[in-house]
């Protein structure tokens, strides 16, 4: 028997945002068969960790935010996240739920790229975003949150690399909550078309400290035939928003998807990030550097599941745990049958500065074909004494050897961000979350 | 100024409660190139790791000295500050630290906050040195040690030999896993250290070694202690003879650190 919940937003209100949004029939409707199916489906159950008690029904679902007229009106928090001195910048600013400042190179939009908020999108791109939308990589009913976060989308991204077409700059995005209480119900959809190439950076950022609200994000990746993408992210909600980021990948015949995340949130966590390896030939490299502070919970599932022949996976997550904070790593590689020739690789460290601190790594695979490669390597530890022997016996203070050490350990992700200030900013997040 | 001077009295260690130094006794001056030999499993590299203040081992009698000034009271950090230097047997890898950012690290770690080495300055010396040790100048970007071969570990650890500069370094087994071509390159970046601030003690178990780095004392370390002492015409009577006439000399049976019943 399923029990019946009580959703913080009701049938009406559902209607009429979308209908505020001039949403097309489909959204809606996607919208309210999401709403009623939220009330009945079960939260997702992570491994590990529990998070009945968390907290994803109270928040502000609709916040204006103002726009900015140039990037020089930006805050310096977010000033900080862009290349400044470069000329174009491909960016579009999220304020809240609206758009404050969108940017991007005209020759681009001249070759068909399509970059722009996913509620534009949804009006402007109607059928090619309702063929992407929750279809395919991420499915409604997949459980409670799924469902609430397509009743209740209130932001995100929709970008579109027409076939062929390579972009050598990166695009970036910044989700700024700027409101302590509102939520970040956000969609980002990319979609790279055959043989076509793209580099997109996300941030998000956030201040509530003591003010709760939640953020429901949900990410598809669609790589076609040849395509390569690289998805950097860094995501930096302050204590208050307890955090559920879904982040899906799939690829075509002989597609990349290469994914760099950050997830240096100071709140209650769960992130899930899995590539299917559809077409044959396909590649995903799944990074993950993250820290826990505090009395802070957090689960991350990386995961990738070959289907494809000749397939190559490789999982990388990288903890730091410290204070009383607990992380729970799950690499899953997992390969179907038929994907002969397949590879799949991964590494779980979690590094303990603190005996009260938890962190476990549960690295599983799951392989139903004969013909293929598989590694896994795994370890929770305190630093290495015979490192910081080694780095002290050469004048660096212990203070600084360990310093070099989580840096150096947390270096993967950092060092394969594609814009700089963005790997500056990790590096201050990583320095100021560790001392 | 001459060199500085590393006295090294009656020391005592254990590791996990057993004693692997029983007194040894020591002293090397700026200048001075010393060797320290002898069979395997007879505390050679305890000395040298205790010196340096590795966390394993416990030294529960005796002094070292650098320049009058107590080492064993000094954290590693401060030992390495004051002058010391421990070329190690097995280096750690550390994944995510470039060489050249540790180098540097290092070097800066030795200088006045304020007057740490300009990056130029930093590039030249450290092309330099690489080129004395025909080093690939890519080593200088990878992760320290990281994916490095035997060779390349030994190559690196004298690299940073040349960068640091230090008053008195220990060179733990620096030949073991060197191939002959390797192992001259190696001592070629050891000569070029020479010089009277530059004292230096080697530990070896082949006498091949000191072809290259000729030393002016040799030292035999046996059951934990030093038990002979003399020029370099010692190192070469252990090549040809081995090490039973020193045992006989001494009427040693097992030369190796006894094992607790």
């Amino acid at each position: 028997m399923t029990v019946k919940v009580s959703l913080p937003y009701d049938k009406d209100y559902v209607s009429n945002f979308s209908q505020g949004l001039n949403e097309p029939d489909w959204m809606t409707s996607l919208r309210l068969n999401a709403l009623d199916k939220a009330e009945s489906l079960e939260m997702p159950k992570p491994d590990k960790t529990n998070i009945k008690d968390w907290n994803f029904t109270e928040f502000k679902h609709h916040v204006e935010g103002e726009a900015i007229n140039s990037i020089q009106d930006l805050p310096e928090q977010m000033l900080n996240l862009l290349d400044q001195d470069k000329e174009q910048q491909n960016l579009i600013l999220q304020r809240n739920h609206s758009v404050a400042f969108s940017n991007l190179d005209s020759s681009l939009e001249e070759q068909g790229v399509i970059f722009t908020d996913i509620q534009t999108a949804i009006r402007d791109h109607s059928d090619l975003v309702e063929k992407y939308y929750m279809t395919e990589a991420v499915h409604v009913d997949e459980h409670r949150l799924t469902a609430l976060h397509a009743a209740l989308m209130n932001g995100g991204i929709f970008l579109y690399v027409p076939k062929n077409v390579t972009i050598k700059e990166p695009l970036q995005t910044i989700f700024w909550q700027e409101d302590p209480e509102a939520a970040l119900v956000n969609h980002v959809l990319v979609v790279a078309e055959e043989n076509s190439s793209v580099t997109y950076v996300e941030n998000y950022t956030s201040d509530n400290k003591e003010e709760k609200t939640s953020a429901n994000t949900i990410t598809e990746v669609f790589a076609k035939a040849g395509a390569k993408v690289s998805f950097g992210a860094v995501d930096n909600f302050e204590a208050g928003t307890t955090v559920y980021a879904n982040r899906r990948g799939v690829t075509d015949r002989d597609a990349v998807i290469e994914w760099a995340l950050g997830l240096m949130n100071e709140g209650n966590t769960v992130s899930e990030n899995i590539t299917h390896l559809i077409g044959d030939n396909s590649q995903s490299q799944a990074k993950t550097v993250t820290i826990g502070r505090g009395a802070q919970k957090q689960n991350f599932t990386a995961n990738i599941t070959h289907f494809g022949k000749g397939s190559d996976g490789y999982i990388l997550q990288h903890g730091v745990m410290k204070d009383k904070s607990s992380g729970i790593f799950n690499g899953i590689g997992k390969i179907e049958h038929g994907a002969s020739k397949s590879n799949a690789e991964q590494e779980s460290r979690v590094l303990m500065l603190s005996k009260d601190a938890r962190g476990d790594a549960n690295p599983i695979l799951l392989i139903d074909e004969d013909d293929v490669t598989a590694g896994h390597a795994a370890s929770v530890g305190r630093v290495d004494p015979m490192q910081l022997f080694y780095l002290m016996s050469r004048g660096i203070s212990k203070f600084e050897a360990e310093r070099l050490i989580i840096h150096g350990f947390l270096a993967p992700v950092v060092n394969q961000l594609p814009i700089e200030a963005v790997k500056q900013q990790l590096r201050q997040l990583i320095e100021r979350k560790v001392y | 100024m001459a060199g500085s001077t590393l006295e090294i009295k009656d020391l005592h260690v254990e590791i996990e409660g057993q004693e692997i130094l029983k007194g040894v006794n020591l002293t090397v001056k700026g200048g001075e190139f010393h060797a320290v030999m002898g069979p395997n499993g007879t505390g050679k590299s305890t000395l040298a790791s205790a010196i340096m203040g590795h966390p394993k081992f416990e030294v529960t009698q005796g002094q070292v000295l650098l320049d009058g000034e107590d080492v064993l009271e000094m954290e590693v950090d401060e030992r390495a500050q004051a002058g010391l230097f421990l070329a190690m047997q097995y280096p750690s890898e550390i994944s995510g630290v470039t060489n050249s950012d540790f180098l540097r690290s290092s070097i800066n770690a030795h200088r006045e906050e304020g007057d740490e080495i300009s990056l130029m300055k930093f590039i030249k010396e450290m092309d330099a040195a690489m080129d004395t040790l025909d080093m690939d100048k890519n080593m200088a970007q990878r992760y320290l040690n990281e994916g490095f071969s035997g060779g390349e570990k030994k190559r690196n650890e004298i690299l940073q030999l040349m960068m640091i500069q230090p008053a008195i370094a220990i060179l733990d087994e620096i030949d073991s896993g060197l191939d002959i071509d390797a192992l001259k390159v190696v001592a070629k970046g050891i000569n070029e250290m020479r010089s009277e601030n530059f004292g230096c003690l080697t530990i070896t178990h082949y006498q091949r070694l000191l072809n290259y780095i000729t030393p002016d004392k040799v030292h035999v370390m046996m059951q934990g202690r030093v038990v002979k002492s003399g020029g370099p015409e010692l190192a070469e009577r252990l090549e040809a003879e081995g090490y039973d006439w020193i045992k006989q000399e001494l009427g040693i049976e097992d030369e190796t650190i006894s094992q607790k019943a």
